[in-house]
């Protein structure tokens, strides 16, 4: 069983939780704050680094994520650093991936060149929108020319580059949305995360959400709707959804993710961040303290992390199921089998195909496009036995 | 006020009034004068006795009056005292309601310098309840009629005045909550005359909250009600009143002695089942338990002998002495009859036993409520019950699910239907779901009731517009005041589910009700089902009026469209009579629910959405492919306009 994450890879998260501004969707681990000593930064996740690889020596890796928070708001050094303190640490594989996550300002393009000379390889990069309009509807600094312009200096700097977009947005139609994902696709970039808007608790949206002041929502047919024109025009255009809201060309999708879906190991380091890392004795989540400056004093006196706790065979699975069933080449239950100590239920498994929610592909189950839009409710079903 | 005799005050009454529930005529009057001089000097002298019963609409003050009458004399320490004393239970607290008569004894110095006994019942108001305000009237020989003076006459008002009388009852009329500024006294006190019948010239003024009139209200007590009468060496003749369960001391039974005496270490028999058994202990409630040596005539206090279930004690009989005891026994009373009747199921199968325990606990304090196994396709095994009215089925539920922390499934409230089969038998049908094929049935009855609503004169139309929805017949249509007074003949079924709530609504509040059953009455009545994805749901099924099943079936598949959750495909929701479908609803599938992003990683969140999910899912029950949520049985059936 100490093997099981060898389908899945092994990747280091890096969390930088700050940002210029708080958007008012966001629920993730950011911040704004105005001083931030970045050597201190530096050396505190130099010592996480350090602290992880005697933990976990002899891995080959398959991809590090700089995430955030805005991580394009890192000075190029401290990047340079973390990087090459991972690579004195751990092999890697030959097609490595190193992804930074930029918010797409001018400020952050001129820091691209120095990103690209550490090691980076992949940017993600936030668009979210194509109309200004939306743009400041969704809280963001940068305007279209703007987020263009950055992508374009990205694009001329990495070999690879990704962007978000948020849809499903207020008032947004779905003509609407299908011409402006028509202008996106047309910028013939390989990799695309596109993400329905969703309302979180805690957040500015969440709170306007809750006292009937967010107007102009889609209702979810009409969501249901532009999730399956988002699917068709991406499969026109040569982008397959191999997960939830990712779509990529043959070979181009995100390396590192595919490790969390496909519930492999991967450090995480960094205020909130999380891991999961087969030791010698079992499986095992980790999480850093979430405030940065705990987690930067915690790091200063020994380990950054709040938990360190053994997962159970039984939660192993559930896991594995959760995040396989994202993904378009589904999971296999044998695997499923081996973690649980029990089969799917077979019962299930006709129910939901009866109903076309899920089908068999080579063995390996996978939830229909029909039902991607309602997997939590289908993992229920699967989890209920 | 020397009030009018029990004879004259009768006869001002309406005749149609004064049919009051009907229990058997017992009255105390019939008992044979006190004619023997030798009292004992330690037993309390019939003279110095006073038995009354606090009877009033609901929220009137009837509790609030006993807790001032227990705290004047001085029965209970002042750090001891708290609002309602005496609504011990949890359910009484918290819903601010009577739910069970308590009898307290306290002693009152009076103006004459004499001290009196004085055993005060204080009763529910609610008409679920009625039972126990009747059963108490049995035990004493005067009533405190409670009306609120800023409210008037109310429904339950008439209602227990024409119990009083029923029991020869002297009455001493209160009108409390004199201190609140829309109290008006002289007009409540007319009402009470004009509508009730009664002199009200000397109605007592009272603010049971801040203490005004109490006085005068011990004092009206002791002069303007009747001592009993009994005699004190005669052979024991005791009026079996209440029982209940308690856990220390086993079936506690509370008894009016009314010739003879009762003492520690007796044999007595019951006289409906000559079942005998050894007095342990003899008591009185101040309102705490005293233990005392025995009980005269006249006088009501409680006795254990360890009896083990309170169903082996009958409310009404008559207790005698093993013996030389007497032959005739009292009238007795009817016992309180179930009329309302549903299926309770744990949500939660395996926890079929549990709930078992449960009923089983509550129904050994609680004779009027009835149950017995019952099976359903759907949703297994459980228990058919029977309650007074729908609060006392709340009551019921609210406390198996917080005493035991059992979620409960409540089927549709039913009335039991008379089935005339082709064959001449008659069946009585609690159930819906054990409908006969009706090519064996020739007809059905359905109990009737006469219903008496109070309203101001603003609100009558929606109120006749109401009961006319109800399939009523009005009765009779009265001014009492500014107040108008309808009586409808209505189908108890219309009324037991959701009418109060309805009335309530439509009145702002501002109407009461009283009902009493009267007869069985043939109708066009049929059952409909209810089908959830084309598969019977037997909990849903109900009878409904043929004329009404299409409107009634219309409103239960739209209610039932809003309860169910969406689920990954779409459900047909159909209402049918025998075959033919008469309302039909799609609940179109489910369309989103996922987790659009994920966080670098951190997966416990989705697992708590997950898990939150689960949860929801626990209130919910399986019938074929649909989880249909526990509310959804009743909510299915209220009708919102
Ligand atoms: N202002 C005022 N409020 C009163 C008075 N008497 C009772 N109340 C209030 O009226 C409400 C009902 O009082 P209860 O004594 O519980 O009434 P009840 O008649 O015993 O009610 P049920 O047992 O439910 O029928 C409570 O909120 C009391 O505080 C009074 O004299 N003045
Ligand atoms: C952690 S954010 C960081 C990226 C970067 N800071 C930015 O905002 O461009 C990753 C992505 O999640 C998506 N996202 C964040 N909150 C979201 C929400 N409430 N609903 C939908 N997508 C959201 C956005 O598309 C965003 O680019
Ligand atoms: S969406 Fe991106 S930029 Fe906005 S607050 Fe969240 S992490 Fe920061
Ligand atoms: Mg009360």
């Amino acid at each position: 069983m100490l093997e099981d994450w060898k389908t899945g890879g092994f990747g280091i998260y890096i969390h930088w939780p700050f940002c210029q501004s708080k958007c008012p969707y966001c629920d993730f681990n950011s911040h704004v704050s105005l001083e931030i000593d970045q050597s201190r930064w530096s050396r505190a996740y130099i010592a996480e680094i350090d602290r992880y690889a005697e933990l976990v020596p002899n891995r080959i890796l398959t991809s590090v994520y700089l995430g955030g928070g805005t991580p394009s708001l890192m000075n190029p050094d401290v990047v340079h650093a973390i990087i090459a303190r991972i690579r004195h640490h751990w092999p890697t594989i030959n097609d490595y991936e190193i992804t930074l996550e930029a918010n797409p300002g001018s400020v952050e393009a001129t820091r691209f060149q120095g990103y690209a000379e550490a090691g980076v390889n992949r940017i993600s990069m936030g668009l979210q929108a194509l109309n200004d309009r939306d743009l400041k509807r969704l809280g963001r600094v940068h305007s279209v020319t703007e987020g263009l312009e950055a992508f374009e200096i990205a694009r001329n700097t990495f070999d690879r580059v990704s962007f978000d977009l948020i849809y499903a947005r207020q008032d947004q139609t779905l003509a609407e949305w299908q011409s402006e994902l028509k202008t996106a696709l047309s910028y013939a970039t390989d990799h695309f995360s596109l993400y329905q808007l969703t309302i979180e608790n805690g957040t500015a949206f969440g709170e306007r959400y809750r006292l009937g002041k967010l107007r102009g929502l889609p209702e979810d047919d009409q969501a249901f709707s532009m999730y399956q024109a988002t699917n068709e025009l991406c499969f026109d255009a040569g982008l397959l959804g191999y997960e939830v809201s990712n779509y990529a060309a043959l070979g181009s999708e995100s390396r590192h993710n595919l490790i969390y879906w496909r519930y492999g190991d991967y450090i995480g380091i960094g205020p909130g961040a999380h891991g999961r890392l087969t030791l010698s004795n079992g499986r095992y989540a980790s999480e850093g303290w979430k405030n940065p400056g705990r987690w930067l004093t915690e790091v200063e006196s020994g380990n950054g992390d709040r938990v360190l706790n053994e997962l159970t065979m039984q939660h192993q699975s559930e896991e594995f199921l959760m995040m396989g069933l994202r993904l378009s080449e589904g999971i296999d239950p044998v695997r499923y089998e081996r973690l649980s100590g029990k089969p799917l239920s077979k019962k299930t498994q006709h129910h939901l195909t009866e109903i076309g929610m899920i089908y068999d592909r080579d063995g390996k189950i996978c939830v229909t496009s029909n039902g991607r839009m309602v997997l939590n409710a289908i993992i229920q079903e699967f989890l209920a036995d | 006020m020397k009030g009018l005799s029990c004879k004259s005050r009768k006869a001002l009454l309406s005749a149609s009034c004064n049919n009051g529930r009907s229990f058997d005529n017992f009255e105390l009057s019939t008992l044979t004068p006190c004619q023997s001089p030798s009292i004992s000097p330690y037993m309390t002298d019939l003279n110095k006795i006073r038995n009354f019963s606090i009877v009033a609409h609901i929220d009137h003050g009837k509790s609030t009056l006993a807790d001032r009458l227990i705290q004047e004399t001085g029965t209970v320490k002042e750090r001891d005292m708290q609002a309602q004393l005496l609504d011990t239970m949890d359910i009484e607290r918290e819903r601010g309601i009577t739910i069970k008569a308590n009898t307290v004894r306290i002693d009152y110095k009076a103006d004459d310098g004499e001290t009196y006994v004085l055993n005060l019942i204080d009763t529910p108001g609610h008409v679920d309840f009625a039972y126990e305000v009747s059963r108490s009237m049995r035990a004493v020989e005067g009533s405190l009629l409670v009306v609120d003076s800023s409210q008037g006459v109310e429904a339950q008002t008439l209602a227990n005045v024409y119990q009083a009388i029923d029991a020869d009852h002297d009455i001493v009329p209160i009108l409390n909550k004199i201190d609140l500024p829309a109290s008006d006294c002289d007009r409540v006190a007319e009402q009470i005359e004009d509508v009730i019948g009664i002199d009200a010239t000397g109605a007592i003024q009272v603010s049971a909250k801040t203490g005004q009139g109490i006085h005068e209200t011990l004092e009206a007590i002791v002069h303007q009600l009747p001592a009993p009468k009994g005699v004190r060496d005669a052979p024991l003749k005791a009026m079996l009143v209440d029982s209940w369960y308690d856990s220390y001391l086993g079936v506690i039974v509370l008894v009016r002695i009314i010739d003879g005496v009762l003492k520690k270490g007796d044999r007595i028999r019951m006289m409906s089942n000559n079942s005998t058994h050894l007095v342990e202990r003899i008591g009185v409630f101040r309102p705490e338990r005293e233990v005392i040596d025995e009980l005269g005539p006249g006088e009501i206090g409680f006795l254990t002998a360890s009896i083990k279930q309170v169903r082996d004690t009958r409310v009404g009989d008559t207790i005698t002495t093993e013996k030389q005891g007497i032959t005739e026994a009292l009238p007795g009373f009817k016992p309180a009859q179930p009329v309302v009747f549903c299926g309770l199921f744990p949500v939660d199968t395996a926890l079929f036993e549990d709930l078992r325990d449960a009923i089983d606990k509550l129904a050994l304090n609680d004779a009027s409520f009835s149950f017995e196994m019952e099976t359903s396709a759907a949703l297994g095994f459980g228990f058919r019950c029977g309650f007074l009215g729908l609060l006392h089925l709340e009551v019921i539920r609210d406390r198996i699910e917080r005493e035991y922390d059992i979620d409960l499934i409540t089927t549709a409230p039913s009335v039991i239907y008379h089935i005339h089969m082709r064959d001449g038998t008659v069946l009585d049908l609690h159930n819906p779901a054990d409908m006969p094929d009706m090519t064996h049935v020739d007809h059905l009855e359905e109990p009737r009731i006469k219903a008496t609503i109070l309203v101001p004169d603003e609100y009558l139309g929606d109120v006749l517009k109401l009961c006319q929805d109800r399939r009523g017949a009005q009765i009779d249509l009265t001014y009492a005041g500014s107040r108008a007074m309808v009586v409808y003949d209505l189908p108890l079924n219309e009324v037991v589910f959701d009418f109060y709530d309805r009335l309530k609504s439509v009145t702002k509040g501002y109407a009461s009700f009283d009902y009493q059953m009267t007869d069985y009455q043939q109708d066009y009545l049929v059952k409909m089902s209810i089908l959830v994805n084309d598969e019977p749901v037997d909990a849903l099924s109900t009878m409904v009026h043929r004329d009404r099943a299409e409107a009634r079936g219309r409103a239960m598949v739209e209610k039932l469209k809003d309860l169910i959750p969406r689920h990954m495909f779409k459900i047909p929701i159909q209402a049918a009579i025998g075959g033919k479908v008469i309302a039909r609803e799609t609940l179109s599938a489910m369309r989103k629910d996922v987790t659009a992003k994920c966080y670098g990683g951190d997966m416990s969140r989705k697992r708590k959405l997950l898990d939150k999910q689960k949860k929801g899912k626990k209130k919910m029950r399986q019938f074929g492919q649909v989880n249909i949520p526990q509310e959804a049985f009743i909510s299915a059936l209220k009708m919102d306009n």
